[in-house]
């Protein structure tokens, strides 16, 4: 389904169906002035996930707490894993805020064609403004979980933990569009390829349950023998965790250097996951 | 002037039979290992003995569609099941691509292939409006200024800050129908949304439709099942069949009539329930024939000096009060001549209907139908709560044919102008 202004002798059209595209074509411009259908799709996310329930958006704080709180008590209290000398309470909740994000992204946006699938089969609308919404939408999320970090650091600080805050704190926004990307990218590669093998979906839940432990969330990279370090090295994720916990925690053992490879990896993903897409998004509905 | 608003160039649909996802990669990778020992394909289909095994075949729903359409039409689209239409209305609205071929566009396009697409349960009918509207299309700043037409057009002010779950479905379609109706596209194309919300509220929606396409020069296609609606609607009509584009014609009474009596469609003087349509428990139809009076089979053409009794069989599950059995008889240009029930005498008359199996019969006088091919539908509905089978929509339907007979006078013996021809008693007053 090609949409482009053609000139066609005396006519101009403004809409030309066609059977194929380039797979390079991918409508960016129809995504743009779809712009208002992503905002209002955001918006019903967050005010349609709390109607009826008692506590609304203090689900989001709960969640992590109790997560972090497990984390410490089995992790650090009957595991004893390393911190780095952090408080665990602390440092997983770091690890958890960052890895939080990435995989609900990745989750939610796994299954856009198939929960959609009654959407899509009546209305045509640019498909990537779906996952696009949702990535947005969870950022809401991740917001209020920042801020509560925020809360716990300042206590730990007060209370002479040590914690410090260094100037990568800049770097956050870059942190957060690695993760999207990272999330996004692996998501819609993943909804394209489960409109055929739905196989995929169960994998992605179990999946990404499995990718957290080997991911630096529950234990610094520096308890990880030095000959293994580098298979920990080669997950995208780990220099944003990293990162993360050195620009509010102060320590880290990886060269902030390697989010250069964790940029290039997630533009990569979404590139790729762009294309697959766009690929899949014209004759899904044959499929699903 | 007028100019081409849609171009649709050789435009072929193929769909790929059999089962697509589960176990599909399986049967991939085996291919693929076949391929690599040299065997042959495990998958390829072996000869044509197995009929049922239509796995991996493809079938055109469409198959080269060549039309252009101008600016300010109403085209009305119909065909039997599987004709293809909503294929072709998928491809336009771009939900799917089609196989091969070319559909060139101009103006705003919007397609209803369902009204309220994307409504949320949870959301109120304000939210809902945004929500659908910027599915639809819209920016919000252009759904803040219909707003109020909208809410006003719909008829649900006082619960617009109600969620759309609460509502009942004549409010709910009222709602997502205001929303659609107010999208002022260049190209509207509707499938049988009308199908839902009682009567007024369709006379509105057609009202709605009419006035877009003749007193604000919009281009309207139409896809319905309702043959009433499309000929009070549509300039020209198309008539789909196994995918191709069997008739196209302004005049929208011919292709109506090319569709009803193709022998194709209707199954000469018998109709009989051989797939299971019509499925509902307060009454399956399943035998819609005509006998004599003895109940014998009757030729056709049937003579007019014979009673025709029509014989309705169908399954009761669920007895209702309000059942109501009929039929409504057409003659040749579709003109409706009457509709008859076997409740319309004094209620204690009428024939009682248990649950089961029920055969109902009645008598169409003769002399009273004129030389010629008359239609008749089964209608069947709860009285003032829903309809059954709807007359005019694509319901069971059965032809008979009168020829001769007419009257036993010497001076009338051919056919008379006119659309019924009763022989009527005269006597010389003293």
């Amino acid at each position: 389904m090609a949409t482009q202004n053609i000139v066609d002798q005396q006519n101009t059209w403004d809409i030309v169906i066609r059977p194929q595209r380039a797979w390079w074509d991918v409508q960016l411009n129809d995504l743009w002035r779809y712009r208002d259908l992503i905002g209002i799709m955001v918006w019903r996310d967050f005010v349609a996930i709390y109607k009826q329930t008692i506590l609304g958006p203090v689900w989001h704080v709960l969640q992590p707490l109790l997560t972090t709180l497990v984390f410490t008590v089995i992790f650090g209290g009957i595991a004893k894993l390393p911190t780095d000398g952090l408080p665990p309470f602390i440092f997983y909740m770091a690890g958890n805020t960052v890895w939080a994000y990435f995989s609900i992204c990745l989750l939610s946006t796994s299954n856009t064609f198939t929960s959609n699938a009654g959407v899509f089969g009546k209305v045509y609308f640019p498909r990537l403004a779906v996952p696009i919404s949702i990535v947005i939408s969870n950022l809401i999320a991740f917001a209020i979980r920042f801020v509560l970090f925020i809360g716990f650091l300042a206590y730990f600080m007060l209370a002479g933990s040590p914690v410090k805050i260094t100037a990568w704190v800049f770097m956050l926004p870059v942190l957060i569009l690695l993760m999207a990307g990272l999330g996004l990218g692996g998501g819609i590669i993943i909804s394209s390829l489960t409109t055929k093998y739905r196989d995929l979906q169960h994998l992605a839940t179990f999946g990404i349950q499995l990718f957290m432990y080997a991911s630096p969330v529950i234990y610094p990279i520096s308890s990880v023998p030095q000959k293994w370090q580098w298979l920990l090295l080669a997950n995208p994720l780990t220099p944003i965790i990293e990162v993360f916990r050195l620009a509010f925690l102060g320590t880290s053992s990886v060269d902030p250097m390697y989010l250069l490879y964790s940029a290039g990896f997630a533009a990569l993903v979404l590139l790729v996951g762009v294309l697959i897409f766009n690929r899949v998004e014209k004759t899904f509905m044959d499929t699903v | 002037m007028a100019s081409t608003v849609i171009s649709v160039e050789n435009l072929s649909k193929a769909y790929q039979l059999g089962s697509i996802g589960t176990g599909r990669f399986c049967s991939d990778l085996k291919r693929w290992w076949a391929k690599q020992c040299g065997k042959p394909d495990p998958y390829a289909i072996i000869g044509d003995a197995d009929h049922c095994n239509r796995e991996g075949e493809t079938i055109w729903a469409l198959k080269d569609i060549n039309c252009s359409i101008q600016k300010g039409e109403a085209v009305g689209i119909i065909g039997r099941n599987g004709a293809g239409k909503s294929t072709l209305l998928k491809i336009l609205s771009r939900v799917t691509a089609p196989t091969s071929g070319e559909i060139k566009l101009k103006g705003r396009i919007v397609s209803l292939l369902e009204v309220g697409t994307g409504f949320h349960p949870e959301l109120t009918g304000r939210e809902n409006i945004f929500l659908n509207g910027a599915i639809m299309g819209m920016s919000r700043s252009e759904i803040r200024r219909k707003f109020d037409e909208i809410v006003d057009f719909s008829g649900v002010e006082q619960f617009i800050d109600t969620p759309v779950k609460r509502y009942s479905s004549g409010m709910y379609v009222r709602l997502a129908f205001a929303v659609a109706a107010h999208l002022e596209p260049d190209i509207l194309i509707v499938d049988e949304v009308l199908a839902v919300g009682d009567a007024e509220f369709q006379k509105k929606c057609l009202g709605k439709m009419e006035s877009v396409s003749k007193g604000e020069g919009r281009t309207v296609l139409f896809v319905s099942h309702n043959m009433n609606a499309i000929e009070e609607l549509c300039s020209r009509a198309m008539l789909l069949h196994g995918g191709a584009l069997q008739h196209d014609d302004y005049d929208v009474r011919a292709v109506i009539r090319g569709y009803l009596y193709d022998k194709g469609v209707v199954e000469k003087s018998s109709w009989s329930n051989t797939s299971d349509l019509y499925r509902s428990t307060w009454f399956q139809p399943l035998k819609f024939f005509v006998r004599d009076a003895a109940g014998r089979e009757m030729i056709m053409p049937l003579k007019n000096d014979e009673e025709i009794w029509l014989h309705i069989e169908g399954e009761i599950q669920e007895q209702d009060p309000a059942l109501q059995i009929g039929y409504a008889l057409y003659d040749d240009a579709h003109r409706l001549l009457f509709w008859s029930t076997h409740t319309d005498c004094a209620e204690s008359d009428w024939p009682k209907l248990h649950k089961g199996h029920v055969r109902l019969r009645t008598r169409i006088p003769k002399r009273l139908l004129n030389d010629g091919d008359y239609r008749l539908e089964l209608i069947t509905s709860l009285f003032w709560r829903q309809w059954l089978c709807e007359p005019g929509t694509d319901v069971p339907s059965i032809v008979i044919t009168i020829k001769g007979g007419l009257s036993d006078s010497p001076y009338w013996m051919n056919r008379r102008p006119g659309i019924l021809a009763p022989v009527i008693a005269w006597e010389r007053v003293a």
